[in-house]
């Protein structure tokens, strides 16, 4: 293996070495330090207690300092699961996570998760070994372009050529990917800038003359805001995931209290505001309720905050919310007027946005819109038929959130699992609901429960499952049993990959093209055989006493629901449908 | 649909131009040429962009580049009253026989002859699309063997 660059001892921080207004100094002259050094005093100069990763050549000499750094590491077994795991972290926290990993096969196995990370915009901070500067270009061992591949995926990234930039690299790269609209930032650092020496310096300010986000809101567009609001009969807050990253969801619910604004939140905001909360619609969209559909249609106001007109949410475009004034609150402007029109833009973070809004605005009532959305909620309950040959997955779930009382954090896969999920937890806290709502990556749940739970370790995380995305990184077992994770994952056991199944039978003639999964392993002895607590569920009245035990062990738990196979998800806007002309279903 | 010539300052960072290309590609925009150069900060360079696109694309456009970290600041200069330049090399077959006659099309034009082969002329042309576009037309008939064109750049008049 070639190593590049000078191979040195690891400096060993002798007791006269200290800090000086942010330089590295023994008996008054600057030290130099090793690349590797300098990215762990780094690390703990942004307060990083935790990095998901896994070794290879090509980040040995960073794996060298960590073996006895005071930072966490966590092994786990596929690099997908350190972005994911990171990812999960950064989402519990609010604070970045931190991934590593080797070159080549190694960083292209974070892709997936970074660009998890990118389209729900979390902030993570990921590390990849490279090549040694000299072999770059080369088609050398375990090479790949990682800034290249993963250019669109990222916030922004680097390459870095010389010890002397790293210290300046990492400042900016987690300065990058915690302001503004967060997002991930990868680091490729080649080997012999690892291993080479510079003076460290941890630069207390960032100079990037291009990246200067807009947090506050204009106030001349803010009081045209307040006017609209204060104009309309039936304003609609529809709030997504920007309103959880910024940590407005006490300012929303006062905008929404005070002027009684109904609330309907994307998939990505739900935990944004509480579900039982009189003013909440929960989600909209195409597995939105029923009376979030129609409200919004019916609105002449839409707010949109932090939450960018996903296709999923506006179905049909041209006929989305058509007699609304659309007001439109977002950090990044691009999001503006990228999907819809809009009447009043305001580029600014939710939280300082609506909070610079509530002076503004009176205490208002709003009877007659209130009732109107009552006679929507009753014609459109959520509701779900009994289970046909197994328990009803919905059952599953609101007995979860009653036994948790709202206050786990959930983790979903993607599927019928998440979109139940959605529909039957009953969110109580911002910060609760971790899902992958822009890029849909079965295989994201688990390793992100992991993630979270370190960076919550009192609280209970619950990873909802399905039986098709567990298996995308079910390897994880191994990371959880071996840090003793606890977190407990509920399985809604339906043999097949259940929304595609759905889509198939709703839109193929039921032909389930490669949607049987016959050949799923014992969940239960799986588990075992890694150590887990493992638990088969069979019939509704073993759900409650089992979810009983299981989240009261101590450690990592998989709990196997049998659930009805054919379930479907519903209410549905069929694909390209106007968000109002849902499919019912059975009930 | 129209032509706007946007003139965009870059940090002079390897990759700046790929993740300008990239953007416009993966967000199907259309580049209709691009002309890229330090300026006199020898950290930050220019990139002079065509494209054509009606307001709510241009738009996205601009948002979407001045997402770059790298990208700086961006002027929509269509409108704005300046200097557009090209640069264009035309190898053209001749031989003694309508030598003249090329050297003529290209005095009209003020294009300079950089080489002569006994089988091929190189006439250098500057000036903006348009005057390039006519002389590339005159001269087709008697046989272009390479055109190269830098893409152009602009300028605005005046001490803005
Ligand atoms: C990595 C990945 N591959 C494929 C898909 C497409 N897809 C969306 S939902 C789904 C089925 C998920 O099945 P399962 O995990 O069993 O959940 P269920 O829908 O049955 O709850 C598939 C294959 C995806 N979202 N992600």
């Amino acid at each position: 293996m070639n190593s590049g660059g000078t191979a040195r001892h690891p400096l060993v921080l002798t007791p006269g070495l200290r800090v000086d207004e942010g330089v590295l100094v023994l008996g008054g002259l600057p030290v130099e330090m090793r690349g590797a050094e300098i990215l762990i005093e780094c690390l703990k100069a942004e307060k990083v207690e935790v990095v998901f990763g896994y070794p290879g050549g090509a980040v040995l000499p960073i794996y060298d300092v960590l073996y006895d750094a005071d930072i966490r590491h966590i092994l786990v077994r596929h690099e997908q699961g350190a972005a994911h795991a990171a990812d999960g972290y950064a989402r519990a926290t609010g604070r970045p996570g931190v991934c590593i990993a080797t070159s080549g096969p190694g960083a292209t196995n974070l892709v997936t998760g970074l660009a998890t990370a990118y389209m729900d915009s979390v902030p993570v901070v990921a590390f990849t070994g490279q090549v040694a500067t000299s072999m770059i270009g080369r088609d050398s061992f375990q090479e790949a372009d990682i800034t290249g591949i993963t250019m669109p995926i990222t916030k922004h990234n680097y390459l870095v050529k010389s010890t002397k930039d790293l210290a300046r690299v990492i400042k900016e790269a987690f300065h990058i990917a915690t302001t503004g609209r967060p997002g991930p930032v990868l680091i490729d650092l080649p080997k012999d800038v690892s291993n080479g020496t510079a003076e460290f310096t941890y630069p207390e300010t960032v100079d990037l003359p291009g990246y200067k986000p807009t947090y506050d809101g204009h106030p001349k567009q803010i009081k045209e805001l307040a006017r609209a609001i204060e104009a309309a009969q039936r304003p609609v807050l529809y709030v997504g995931g920007g309103v959880v990253s910024s940590g407005a969801s006490d300012a929303l619910r006062k905008v929404a209290e005070m002027q009684e604004i109904p609330v309907a939140t994307t998939l990505m905001g739900l935990s944004a505001f509480p579900t039982a909360h009189p003013l909440s619609l929960g989600m909209l969209g195409m597995h939105g309720t029923g009376y979030a559909n129609l409200a919004v249609t019916e609105c002449d106001l839409l707010i949109a905050v932090g939450a960018r007109f996903d296709d999923r949410v506006t179905g049909k475009i041209e006929t989305f919310a058509p007699k609304a004034r659309v007001a439109h609150v977002d950090i990044d402007p691009a999001e503006i007027g990228k999907n819809v029109r809009f009447d009043i833009p305001i580029v600014g973070d939710a939280k300082r946005v609506l909070e610079a809004l509530i002076p503004q605005l009176e205490t208002k009532t709003r009877p007659e819109w209130l009732a109107q959305i009552a006679t929507f909620k009753n014609e459109w309950p959520l509701g779900y038929a009994k289970g046909r040959d197994g328990i009803a997955p919905q059952y599953v779930i609101e007995q979860i959130s009653e036994l948790t009382k709202g206050e786990a954090i959930i983790t979903t896969e993607v599927g019928q699992n998440q979109m139940w999920t959605a529909q039957y937890y009953r969110f109580k806290q911002p910060r609760s609901f971790i899902t992958s709502g822009g890029l849909g990556t079965m295989g994201f749940g688990f390793p992100a429960a992991i993630g979270a739970q370190i960076g919550q370790p009192n609280r209970l995380v619950i990873d909802i499952a399905g039986d098709g995305s567990f298996q995308m990184n079910i390897q994880e077992l191994a990371t959880a049993v071996q840090y003793g994770i606890p977190v407990k994952i509920a399985i809604l056991n339906n043999g097949y990959l259940g929304m595609v199944r759905q889509w198939q039978e709703m839109f193929h003639n039921k032909r389930y093209s490669a949607t049987v999964l016959s050949g799923n392993p014992n969940f239960v002895a799986i588990a075992e055989a890694y150590g887990a607590k493992g638990f088969r569920v069979e019939s509704e009245d073993q759900v409650r006493p089992v979810l009983e035990q299981a989240l009261a062990e101590p450690g990592p738990v998989v709990m196997d629901f049998a659930v009805s196979r054919e379930a479907n998800v519903f209410p549905m806007v069929p694909p390209n449908e106007s968000i109002n002309m849902m499919v019912r279903g059975d009930r | 649909m129209m032509k706007h010539t946007l003139s965009v300052l870059v940090m002079n960072q390897p990759g700046v131009l790929a993740r300008v290309a990239g953007l416009f590609s993966r967000r199907g925009f259309n580049i209709e040429s691009l002309a890229v150069g330090v300026t006199d900060e020898p950290n930050i360079s220019r990139m002079t962009i065509q494209v054509e696109a009606d307001d709510a694309t241009l738009e996205q456009i601009t948002k979407q580049l001045h997402k770059l970290i790298d990208v700086i600041k961006i002027s929509d200069i269509t409108t704005d009253e300046r200097v557009d330049r090209e640069l264009a090399l035309i190898k053209i077959s001749g031989d003694a026989a309508n030598r003249s006659e090329i050297l003529q099309v290209a005095d009209i034009f003020r294009a300079k002859i950089v080489d002569v082969a006994e089988k091929s002329i190189v006439i250098e042309v500057t000036g903006d699309e348009a005057k390039i576009d006519a002389l590339v037309q005159l001269t087709r008939p008697y046989g272009i063997i390479e055109l190269v064109r830098t893409g152009k750049i602009s300028m605005v008049r005046g001490s803005k």
